[in-house]
Protein backbone atom coordinates (compact mmCIF):
# COMPACT_ATOMS: atom_id res chain seq x y z
CA UNK A 1 0.00 0.00 0.00
CA UNK A 2 0.61 3.79 -1.29
CA UNK A 3 2.35 5.23 2.44
CA UNK A 4 -0.67 8.03 3.13
CA UNK A 5 1.86 10.50 4.43
CA UNK A 6 2.30 13.27 1.14
CA UNK A 7 5.23 13.48 -0.52
CA UNK A 8 5.99 17.05 1.45
CA UNK A 9 5.78 15.32 4.83
CA UNK A 10 8.19 13.21 3.50
CA UNK A 11 10.93 15.47 2.43
CA UNK A 12 10.59 17.52 5.26
CA UNK A 13 10.91 14.58 7.52
CA UNK A 14 7.36 16.07 9.69
CA UNK A 15 5.26 13.78 11.66
CA UNK A 16 5.47 10.83 13.74
CA UNK A 17 9.34 9.58 14.84
CA UNK A 18 7.44 6.56 16.27
CA UNK A 19 9.68 7.82 19.50
CA UNK A 20 5.72 9.13 21.58
CA UNK A 21 4.82 6.30 23.58
CA UNK A 22 8.65 4.99 24.49
CA UNK A 23 9.13 9.12 26.07
CA UNK A 24 5.49 8.43 27.24
CA UNK A 25 6.37 5.05 28.94
CA UNK A 26 9.52 6.29 30.03
CA UNK A 27 8.27 9.31 31.69
CA UNK A 28 5.72 6.61 33.71
CA UNK A 29 8.31 3.91 34.87
CA UNK A 30 10.95 6.93 36.21
CA UNK A 31 8.26 8.42 38.02
CA UNK A 32 7.07 5.42 39.88
CA UNK A 33 10.81 4.76 40.24
CA UNK A 34 11.05 8.06 41.75
CA UNK A 35 8.15 7.51 44.43
CA UNK A 36 10.42 5.41 46.91
CA UNK A 37 13.76 6.65 45.86
CA UNK A 38 12.93 10.58 46.65
CA UNK A 39 11.29 9.63 49.96
CA UNK A 40 14.25 7.59 50.75
CA UNK A 41 16.72 10.23 49.74
CA UNK A 42 14.34 12.71 51.99
CA UNK A 43 14.32 10.69 55.10
CA UNK A 44 17.71 9.68 54.98
CA UNK A 45 18.95 13.06 54.73
CA UNK A 46 17.21 15.03 57.41
CA UNK A 47 18.03 12.03 59.60
CA UNK A 48 21.98 12.50 59.46
CA UNK A 49 23.38 13.51 62.82
CA UNK A 50 25.09 15.94 60.98
CA UNK A 51 26.19 17.47 57.91
CA UNK A 52 29.88 17.75 58.67
CA UNK A 53 32.00 16.01 55.87
CA UNK A 54 32.83 12.75 58.37
CA UNK A 55 29.10 12.15 58.70
CA UNK A 56 28.10 12.53 55.01
CA UNK A 57 31.23 10.22 53.75
CA UNK A 58 30.42 7.33 56.26
CA UNK A 59 27.05 7.42 55.20
CA UNK A 60 27.43 7.68 51.28
CA UNK A 61 30.40 5.14 51.53
CA UNK A 62 27.67 2.05 52.92
CA UNK A 63 27.44 0.23 49.19
CA UNK A 64 23.46 0.38 50.10
CA UNK A 65 23.57 3.97 50.42
CA UNK A 66 26.02 4.39 47.59
CA UNK A 67 24.28 2.15 44.87
CA UNK A 68 20.45 3.15 45.77
CA UNK A 69 21.91 6.98 45.49
CA UNK A 70 23.29 5.95 41.78
CA UNK A 71 19.83 4.90 41.11
CA UNK A 72 18.15 7.92 42.35
CA UNK A 73 20.60 10.47 40.32
CA UNK A 74 20.39 8.48 37.06
CA UNK A 75 16.81 7.94 37.51
CA UNK A 76 15.83 11.71 38.33
CA UNK A 77 18.03 13.30 35.77
CA UNK A 78 16.52 11.03 32.95
CA UNK A 79 12.73 11.91 34.64
CA UNK A 80 13.79 15.41 34.47
CA UNK A 81 14.95 15.28 31.16
CA UNK A 82 11.79 13.70 29.75
CA UNK A 83 10.10 16.45 31.91
CA UNK A 84 11.42 19.83 30.58
CA UNK A 85 11.84 18.29 27.12
CA UNK A 86 7.88 18.72 26.53
CA UNK A 87 8.01 22.10 28.41
CA UNK A 88 10.60 23.00 25.85
CA UNK A 89 8.52 21.19 22.98
CA UNK A 90 4.95 23.02 24.45
CA UNK A 91 6.75 26.40 24.86
CA UNK A 92 9.47 26.96 22.15
CA UNK A 93 7.78 27.08 18.78
CA UNK A 94 10.88 28.45 16.90
CA UNK A 95 12.70 26.09 15.10
CA UNK A 96 16.29 26.66 15.59
CA UNK A 97 15.94 28.25 19.13
CA UNK A 98 13.96 25.06 20.08
CA UNK A 99 16.52 22.51 18.49
CA UNK A 100 19.33 24.66 20.48
CA UNK A 101 17.59 24.68 24.12
CA UNK A 102 17.11 20.76 23.83
CA UNK A 103 20.84 20.06 23.26
CA UNK A 104 21.64 22.27 25.75
CA UNK A 105 19.22 20.90 28.11
CA UNK A 106 20.60 17.03 27.15
CA UNK A 107 24.39 17.91 27.53
CA UNK A 108 23.70 19.67 31.18
CA UNK A 109 21.52 16.34 32.20
CA UNK A 110 24.33 14.06 30.69
CA UNK A 111 27.20 16.00 32.96
CA UNK A 112 24.76 16.30 36.03
CA UNK A 113 24.09 12.44 35.91
CA UNK A 114 27.95 11.18 34.94
CA UNK A 115 29.08 13.54 37.81
CA UNK A 116 26.62 12.52 40.45
CA UNK A 117 27.80 9.04 39.51
CA UNK A 118 31.35 9.76 39.45
CA UNK A 119 31.26 11.28 42.93
CA UNK A 120 29.23 8.88 44.75
CA UNK A 121 31.44 6.10 43.34
CA UNK A 122 34.52 8.14 44.14
CA UNK A 123 33.46 8.60 47.97
CA UNK A 124 32.27 4.38 47.89
CA UNK A 125 35.41 3.90 46.85
CA UNK A 126 37.18 5.63 49.43
CA UNK A 127 38.59 8.45 47.45
CA UNK A 128 37.47 11.65 49.61
CA UNK A 129 38.78 10.88 53.36
CA UNK B 1 -13.98 21.94 21.69
CA UNK B 2 -15.92 22.57 24.45
CA UNK B 3 -15.33 18.78 25.45
CA UNK B 4 -10.87 20.27 26.13
CA UNK B 5 -11.75 23.19 28.48
CA UNK B 6 -10.65 22.51 31.47
CA UNK B 7 -11.83 23.72 34.28
CA UNK B 8 -9.53 25.82 36.49
CA UNK B 9 -8.62 23.53 38.84
CA UNK B 10 -7.49 21.20 36.19
CA UNK B 11 -5.41 23.68 34.99
CA UNK B 12 -3.48 24.97 38.32
CA UNK B 13 -2.79 21.92 39.04
CA UNK B 14 -1.69 20.85 35.75
CA UNK B 15 0.66 24.19 35.64
CA UNK B 16 2.20 24.03 39.23
CA UNK B 17 2.97 20.60 38.02
CA UNK B 18 4.67 21.98 35.76
CA UNK B 19 6.62 24.40 37.31
CA UNK B 20 7.49 22.56 40.50
CA UNK B 21 9.16 20.19 37.86
CA UNK B 22 11.02 22.60 36.62
CA UNK B 23 12.13 23.35 40.00
CA UNK B 24 13.29 20.06 40.78
CA UNK B 25 15.31 19.84 37.86
CA UNK B 26 17.17 23.12 39.12
CA UNK B 27 17.00 21.30 42.32
CA UNK B 28 19.46 18.72 40.40
CA UNK B 29 22.31 21.15 39.71
CA UNK B 30 22.39 21.96 43.30
CA UNK B 31 22.16 18.16 44.73
CA UNK B 32 24.93 17.29 42.08
CA UNK B 33 27.06 20.41 43.24
CA UNK B 34 26.63 19.10 46.62
CA UNK B 35 27.82 15.58 45.66
CA UNK B 36 30.98 17.00 44.07
CA UNK B 37 31.61 18.72 47.26
CA UNK B 38 31.22 15.80 49.30
CA UNK B 39 33.74 13.61 46.74
CA UNK B 40 36.23 16.66 46.87
CA UNK B 41 37.95 16.04 50.32
CA UNK B 42 37.05 17.81 53.11
CA UNK B 43 38.83 21.40 52.60
CA UNK B 44 36.49 21.60 49.04
CA UNK B 45 33.06 20.06 50.95
CA UNK B 46 33.79 23.31 54.12
CA UNK B 47 33.86 25.76 51.70
CA UNK B 48 30.62 24.15 49.60
CA UNK B 49 28.67 23.69 53.02
CA UNK B 50 29.32 27.65 53.54
CA UNK B 51 27.84 28.48 50.17
CA UNK B 52 25.28 26.18 50.61
CA UNK B 53 24.57 27.88 54.07
CA UNK B 54 24.01 31.47 53.04
CA UNK B 55 20.42 32.64 53.46
CA UNK B 56 19.68 32.70 50.12
CA UNK B 57 20.01 29.19 49.92
CA UNK B 58 17.28 28.64 53.35
CA UNK B 59 14.81 30.48 50.57
CA UNK B 60 16.14 27.79 47.97
CA UNK B 61 15.46 24.66 50.27
CA UNK B 62 12.01 25.94 51.35
CA UNK B 63 11.66 26.12 47.30
CA UNK B 64 12.73 22.67 46.67
CA UNK B 65 11.03 21.52 49.44
CA UNK B 66 7.16 22.52 48.49
CA UNK B 67 8.38 22.01 44.96
CA UNK B 68 8.81 18.33 45.56
CA UNK B 69 6.01 17.61 48.06
CA UNK B 70 3.52 19.22 45.38
CA UNK B 71 5.44 17.38 42.79
CA UNK B 72 5.12 14.04 44.50
CA UNK B 73 1.63 14.27 45.05
CA UNK B 74 0.33 15.60 42.05
CA UNK B 75 2.70 13.05 40.06
CA UNK B 76 0.69 9.91 41.73
CA UNK B 77 -2.88 11.57 40.66
CA UNK B 78 -1.04 11.77 37.57
CA UNK B 79 0.05 7.87 37.71
CA UNK B 80 -3.72 6.91 39.04
CA UNK B 81 -5.20 9.14 36.00
CA UNK B 82 -2.96 6.51 33.55
CA UNK B 83 -4.63 3.93 35.02
CA UNK B 84 -7.88 5.74 33.33
CA UNK B 85 -9.31 6.21 36.89
CA UNK B 86 -10.84 9.63 38.21
CA UNK B 87 -10.88 11.32 35.05
CA UNK B 88 -14.76 12.51 35.34
CA UNK B 89 -14.89 16.19 36.06
CA UNK B 90 -16.17 15.89 39.99
CA UNK B 91 -13.40 13.33 40.76
CA UNK B 92 -11.08 15.70 39.12
CA UNK B 93 -12.00 18.74 40.61
CA UNK B 94 -12.33 16.66 44.31
CA UNK B 95 -8.55 14.84 43.58
CA UNK B 96 -7.25 18.59 43.08
CA UNK B 97 -8.31 19.79 46.57
CA UNK B 98 -6.50 16.22 47.73
CA UNK B 99 -3.45 16.61 46.26
CA UNK B 100 -3.37 20.61 47.58
CA UNK B 101 -4.10 19.18 51.17
CA UNK B 102 -2.07 16.19 51.52
CA UNK B 103 0.99 17.81 49.76
CA UNK B 104 0.65 21.09 51.76
CA UNK B 105 0.90 18.40 55.03
CA UNK B 106 3.89 17.09 53.63
CA UNK B 107 5.19 20.73 53.46
CA UNK B 108 4.43 21.26 56.76
CA UNK B 109 5.87 18.01 58.25
CA UNK B 110 8.90 18.39 56.17
CA UNK B 111 9.23 22.07 56.98
CA UNK B 112 9.05 21.24 60.57
CA UNK B 113 11.80 18.51 60.43
CA UNK B 114 14.14 20.45 57.88
CA UNK B 115 14.28 24.11 59.54
CA UNK B 116 13.18 23.21 63.19
CA UNK B 117 13.20 19.92 64.62
CA UNK B 118 16.70 18.97 62.89
CA UNK B 119 18.24 22.63 62.83
CA UNK B 120 19.51 21.86 59.46
CA UNK B 121 18.84 24.40 57.48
Amino acid sequence: MKSLRSPLGVVSGLGSAKGGVHHWWLQRLTSIALVPLTIWFTVSILSLPSMDHVTVIAWMAQSWTALLLIVFVLVATYHSQLGVRVVVEDYVHAPGMKTLTLVILTFVHTLLAVAGVFAILKVAFGGAA
Amino acid sequence: MSVYKMSRYTLATSIFNRITGVGLSVGLIVLVYWLMAVASGTRAYENAHQVLSAGIFKLVYAGLLVAFCYHLVAGIRHLVWDTGRGLERAQSKLSAVVVVTVSSALILLLGYWLFLAGGRA
